[in-house]
């Protein structure tokens, strides 16, 4: 084992080597996972399906549940509720992404334009934002979309964008406020760079991690939006989707003939795609603050339970502590390094154990 | 001051956009009041599309500037015009009748999940990795269930199956609402599923953030120091570590005072509540455009005063936006 000088650093290094994938944050790898599957679903899923998901059966007038040829039952007219959900995932994302992408898209060029620019453009884009910012956005929601005759996904996710960026906007407005200050930026504008570029290749590259996470915020607010308002019949109706099935089994009275295969797989999926948002967010979030990041791997150090607030640990039956390298290690950790997940033996060397585990 | 009157600027201009906005789009929009009207009464005759317009208050006469400011004028005198679905009853009288009830139950379940959440959040951090924190898996996952999909849940099983509580409405029948005891407790009665189901899937949003607010916060070198000196836990824990922590908390529950009125929509609808959320929701599907405009705008104004009631709160919370600093 070698003793080599660690440098210190908050942020994990980035460069042109990529990162192993087992090296993010545990939620960030589960909800990587669980996006990517409702993903592929929505790719693929309508080739799946196994019926049409819109067929019906004249001589049925109570849902069935499940059996081997439907195996997630049937609705109470005979639509097979597996093939719905196939079929309906598609719509749901497409809503979810269409509206983020647009939305992420606004809050980047008003959040930037009015961090960077500043003056009276940063008053009047800021004024917007906090203005679109608290006007209640169901309800507005709820009122252009009943005045539309027939509203489509895309009008529904146009609609849902419009009042979606006016949050990623403020977080990414500060931060390019913060950006702008530094010198690197300074650099750039002394060696005579334009504005245009100094924004393109100085600024943004240094916010994707916030904007990678208001996308996701967005997404996951368009989707429960949209389902949300799918529901109460204000959305596509004609399509299949994950809120229209929603709509129809709860126009059916599923829940009180007991026809749990009929509304659970839906709401369940929801939730999942949903819980798999809101863990690559999290995820996002311990990768920009590693304050966050699992407790159990983060305060065990040579054995002891680090409490985020203990003052500095003593450590009594180790030489580590008289070669001074406890508390470098320690002050790694404070900086956000992530120590190893087991204990440090005695004699081991912790400095490359942490050096290996943050480049790892 | 200069927060306050840079925020007054911001809720002027949003109270601007709001009322323009109602008014451009039914402008925008085929279809009319008055033709939904003579849509829902087959007997009248064509002649009398005019005389509704006139009643109603929604011609075109005039020009759209001329409009505009007549408009405008209306609503400062509180006329927001006459309701289709409840004719002759005016919009600002649904309004009184339906209001108290959405304040009273989305307004305190929210303040309940904030100070639960809150209070959990800081707990939680502090007691890292304890039972509290292993809670975390499932309010992520409470967290991404759509709401209503929960409360159904919930309505099923509690008041179908178990008949533990009322399905849903405000109140039993048999009982006219006032101040008298038998009617306020079976209103209280029939919040309880409500209040409950508000209460749990929001909690769920303000112990995260006050949770993750309170580990960057509880790293700190002062709180370090705070520890150094002795001071007992509880102090640490509570005035100096959460009593900065609280802060995104605070303004973030500014923003969610738009969900007291709004976010209700969708449990008013689940459980047939009598408030503001479910006559828009049945002024939308009746296409009672007068209603639906005037729920909107009282939505928002409401929206609007409760956020600068909660600034001011800010402000004496965090010493720094008055030196006048941009937050």
């Amino acid at each position: 084992m070698s003793t080599s000088v660690i440098p210190i650093t908050a942020v994990p290094p980035v460069g042109k080597s990529r990162r192993k994938f087992s090296s993010y944050p545990l939620k960030a790898r589960i909800g990587a996972i669980i996006v990517g599957v409702f993903v592929l679903l929505a790719i693929f899923g309508p080739y799946l399906a196994p019926f049409d998901p819109s067929a019906t059966k004249n001589t049925q007038a109570y849902p069935v549940g499940p059996n081997w040829t439907h195996l997630l039952g049937t609705t109470a007219i005979g639509g097979d509720v597996l093939s719905q959900m196939l079929v309906g995932i598609r719509a749901t994302v497409f809503v979810g992404l269409t509206a983020g992408v647009i939305a992420t898209f606004l809050s980047v060029l008003v959040g930037v334009s009015s961090g960077f620019l500043g003056g009276a453009s940063d008053e009047g884009l800021s004024l917007l934002t906090n203005a679109v910012l608290v006007l209640p956005a169901l309800p507005l929601l709820v009122v252009i979309l009943g005045y539309l005759p027939q509203a489509s996904n895309l009008v529904t996710a146009f609609v849902l964008s419009v009042l979606g960026w006016p949050w990623g906007a403020r977080v990414i407005r500060a931060q390019t406020l913060s950006l702008r200050r530094r010198d690197f930026v300074a650099a750039a504008r002394e060696t005579g760079e334009s504005t245009w570029r100094i924004i393109v290749s100085e600024i943004i590259p240094n916010e994707v991690s916030l904007i990678a996470a208001s996308f996701v915020g967005t997404v996951l607010y368009a989707i429960l939006t949209s389902v949300a308002l799918t529901f109460l019949g204000l959305g596509d109706l004609s399509n299949w989707s994950l809120g229209s099935m929603l709509y129809w089994s709860q126009n059916g009275n599923a829940i009180t003939l007991g026809a749990w295969w009929w509304y659970l797989p839906p709401g369940l999926a929801v939730a999942f795609l949903g819980m798999g948002l809101v863990l690559l967010n999290f995820g996002l979030d311990e990768l920009g603050n590693p304050r966050l990041r699992d407790a159990t791997g983060q305060h065990k150090i040579a054995g002891h339970v680090w409490r985020p607030a203990d003052p500095t640990p003593v450590v009594r039956d180790s030489d580590l502590v008289k070669r001074g390298l406890f508390t470098r290690g320690f002050a790694a950790l404070r900086q956000g390094v992530r120590p190893v997940r087991s204990s440090v033996a005695k004699g081991d060397d912790v400095e490359t154990t942490i050096k290996g585990n943050a480049d790892g | 001051m200069k927060f306050i009157t840079r925020r007054l600027a911001t809720y002027a201009f949003a109270a601007w956009i709001a009322i323009t906005v109602n008014f451009f789009i039914p402008r925008f929009i085929p279809g009319n009041a008055a033709e939904a009207m003579m849509a829902k009464f087959p007997s009248l005759q064509p002649a009398a599309l005019k005389a509704i317009e006139i009643e109603f208050g929604i011609g075109k006469q005039g020009s759209l500037f001329h409009q505009y400011t007549s408009y405008l004028v209306n609503i400062f005198h509180g006329n927001l015009g006459i309701s289709t679905n409840f004719y002759p009853a005016t919009v600002t009288s649904v309004l009184k009748q339906t209001l108290p009830w959405t304040l009273i139950l989305v307004g305190t379940a929210t303040v309940i999940s904030f100070v639960l959440g809150t209070v959990l959040g800081i707990l939680a951090a502090w007691r890292r990795g304890g039972k509290l924190d292993q809670l975390l898996p499932a309010l992520t996952f409470l967290q991404a269930v759509p709401y209503f999909f929960l409360a159904l849940i919930a309505v099923e099983i509690f008041a179908v199956h178990w008949h533990i509580f009322p399905i849903g409405q405000g109140f039993s029948l048999g009982f006219s609402p006032g101040w008298n005891w038998p009617f306020i407790q079976s209103a209280i009665y029939h919040s309880i599923l409500p209040a409950i189901t508000l209460i749990v899937t929001s909690m769920a949003g303000w112990m995260l953030q006050m949770r993750n607010v309170m580990i960057t916060t509880i790293g700190e070198d002062y709180v370090l120091a705070a520890q150094a000196k002795g001071l007992s836990s509880r102090r640490v824990v509570w005035t100096y570590a959460a009593r900065n922590a609280i802060l995104p908390n605070i303004a973030g529950f500014a923003i969610s005072l738009g969900f007291v009125v709004a976010g209700a929509l969708v449990m008013e609808f689940v459980f047939s509540y009598p408030g503001v959320g479910y006559t828009l929701y049945n002024a939308v599907t009746s296409d009672d455009y007068p209603l639906m405009q005037g729920i909107f705008l009282v939505i928002s104004m409401t929206v609007l005063v409760a956020n600068l009631l909660a600034d001011v709160v800010y402000l004496i919370a965090d010493p720094r936006t008055r030196r006048g600093s941009e937050s």
